[in-house]
């Protein structure tokens, strides 16, 4: 295969008249006044995480001495902690700034993961078709009838869990609605006539594959980019909050409210504070991708 | 219509095949040596083998597999590491609880999602549109477990409104099902709506209002019937979908249902049961699927021509 073709299709975007249509997205975009809120507080909650070190006013691992009761209860939120101290007496706010570095990492990195496995899948089964690509749609709608919760915690608890393997985890059961949407887009592609076009014309399979049919596959990959973070936000909340997220000291939003699941009572700062970053995170991506979608779709513009 | 059921018969049997073979590589793969937690510490390599040879493990993959299936057509799933019982017993004793809520949760989310699109959907690109939809990604975005706590921390304990988790009548069900139906109510207003928007744009829509048909008869009644299609397809899919996400519900609950059991059985990793749940639930969420292509046609006399 020629590998050029590869190459190439990165530089399609180069063609005149893309500039415009991404600056005319672009403009669309800023004119949704609930989508660019979220993405400023998509940016707050980046920047936290990547200044965490800076602006968190604690060690976030450091148990102390005052940061709980005389009666070893944790502490509300006080001047000297601003969110109140967990059941160990550490310092609740350092330990969501750097519990936002766990959520991003592993929302981005198997989020990725799963769209670029999916997109592969995807274009796989809808345009080499025949055995391979009918195994390979087979394949996908039989996982997509396995419970994904539940085959998470069953990988989860095959491997110990640490950061990554939470990530690849996640990716493993998240690749199935990506595989799913690029399939029927790449299928609905290679049936349409400007490819029947460009194939009479003598094109090989490489050259109408990496020019013309993944360079439309982009925007749904770029939602999808976006989109599917929520989904692994939460699932890794969920995950963290069974016990069976990344281990502890190592702070994650999720895993903050199974620590003190026994006290939220007494504490519900504990569980409010964390529960609140978990749905900002989760909202703003789906927010934001959700205006992505309407923007870049053509087939779905005032409809989501 | 026969044929079509038949087909999607043949489809999800091969689909139950294919799970089983996941499940079984699941625990073939589990590193826990079954025979080693059997034997003991201080058992000799003789023990081991001949314990390794009674249980069968010592025999080529595809005939362990084969046995599997068969002990599974048998409805054996295997005995529970902890507790010293069947896994399909534990189970079976569990469902009840499962299935009450499962309801429950289905009924709240059809009431709050059905109703939200539709009013979404006819007021389209206005204010209380937008309004629904943030409200429905909030509900798809909030995490279950923070759901539940708030709920319990909101209406039991504060307010006491409500028991503070248990099992129990309808007093002890309400938290547990909307807390369950939250994010399907989001997913089902959005549904509901992109489904009613693209129905209320066909041809026959045009009729009916150009009749003079009162514009709540044209949404609830001509509209409607086409567009809720979709959204029972999902129900379908959701009965599976609960079955899995009832382990954070009944977790924070304190729901003696299976969720409870598969959390139970994270914590102490009782691979058994954690792999007998995940066999049911995607059995449930195939007969499910099954279920919504035999309610359809009813639905929609289109489909019966198939």
């Amino acid at each position: 295969m020629d590998c050029n073709y590869l190459l190439r299709s990165f530089f399609y975007f180069d063609l005149p008249g893309i500039e415009f249509a991404v600056s005319y997205a672009w403009r669309k975009f800023l004119r949704k006044k609930v989508a660019v809120t979220a993405a400023g507080v998509l940016a707050v909650i980046i920047l936290a995480a990547v200044f965490a070190p800076v602006l968190a006013p604690h060690d976030p691992y450091e148990q102390f001495f005052e940061g709980l009761t005389l009666q070893g209860a944790p502490l509300p939120p006080s001047a000297e902690f601003f969110l109140g101290t967990d059941l160990l007496g550490r310092d609740l706010l350092s330990r969501l700034l750097y519990g936002a570095r766990t959520s991003l990492i592993i929302g981005v990195v198997a989020n990725g993961v799963a769209v670029l496995l999916g997109t592969f899948l995807g274009v796989i089964g809808g345009y080499v078709g025949g055995f391979i690509g009918g195994a390979v749609m087979r394949f996908t709608d039989l996982m997509m009838a396995f419970p994904a919760l539940l085959l998470a915690i069953a990988l989860a608890a095959i491997f110990t869990p640490s950061l990554w393997i939470v990530a690849l985890v996640i990716a493993l059961v998240n690749w199935v609605w990506v595989a799913r949407v690029i399939y029927a887009q790449t299928r609905s592609l290679a049936e349409s006539e400007f490819i029947e076009a460009v194939r009479s014309l003598g094109a090989s399979w490489p050259r109408i594959l990496f020019l013309h049919v993944i360079p439309h596959l982009a925007p749904t990959v770029f939602v999808w980019s976006t989109l599917g973070i929520s989904t692994t936000v939460l699932l890794e909340a969920t995950l963290s909050f069974l016990g069976i997220g990344v281990r502890p000291p190592m702070p994650s939003w999720g895993g903050i409210i199974y620590e003190s699941q026994s006290y939220f009572l007494d504490a519900p700062w504990l569980v409010f504070f964390p529960g609140l970053a978990i749905l900002m995170l989760a909202l703003a991506f789906n927010l934001v991708g959700d205006a992505l979608r309407d923007v870049l779709d053509p087939t779905q513009r005032g409809r989501g | 219509m026969f044929l079509f059921l038949a087909k999607r018969f043949g489809a999800s049997g091969l689909i139950v095949i294919g799970i089983t073979f996941i499940t079984f590589l699941l625990s073939y793969f589990i590193p826990a040596d079954p025979v080693r937690m059997l034997a003991g510490r201080s058992a000799t390599q003789e023990t081991v083998e001949s314990i390794r040879h009674q249980l069968g493990l010592d025999q080529p993959l595809p005939v362990q597999y084969l046995k599997y299936l068969g002990r599974l057509v048998q409805g054996d799933l295997g005995r529970s590491y902890k507790q010293k019982t069947q896994v399909a017993e534990l189970i079976a004793s569990r469902m009840p609880a499962t299935l009450k809520l499962l309801v429950g949760a289905i009924f709240f989310e059809v009431l709050f999602g059905i109703p939200a699109g539709i009013f979404a959907a006819s007021r389209r690109g206005r204010k209380a549109d937008n309004l629904a939809m943030i409200a429905s990604f909030v509900g798809v975005s909030a995490p279950q477990f923070v759901v539940g706590l708030l709920l319990l921390w909101v209406f039991a304990y504060k307010m006491a409104l409500y028991p503070l988790g248990g099992y129990g009548g309808l007093s002890h069900l309400i938290l547990p099902a909307v807390t369950l139906g939250i994010t399907g109510g989001g997913w089902y207003s959005r549904m509901m709506r992109s489904s009613m928007v693209d129905v209320l744009q066909q041809d026959y829509i045009r009729t009916a209002r150009a009749k003079g048909v009162r514009e709540s008869a044209v949404v609830l009644v001509h509209g409607l019937r086409n567009a809720v299609l979709p959204v029972i397809a999902m129900i379908g899919m959701d009965i599976g979908f609960f079955m899995s996400w009832t382990v954070v519900v009944e977790s924070v609950y304190g729901w003696p249902g299976i969720g409870q059991l598969t959390w139970q059985s994270i914590q102490v990793i009782d691979t058994p049961v954690i792999m007998g749940v995940t066999l049911v639930a995607a059995l449930a969420i195939v007969i499910g699927n099954f279920m919504a292509d035999l309610i359809m046609p009813l639905i929609d006399p289109r489909l019966r021509v198939r």
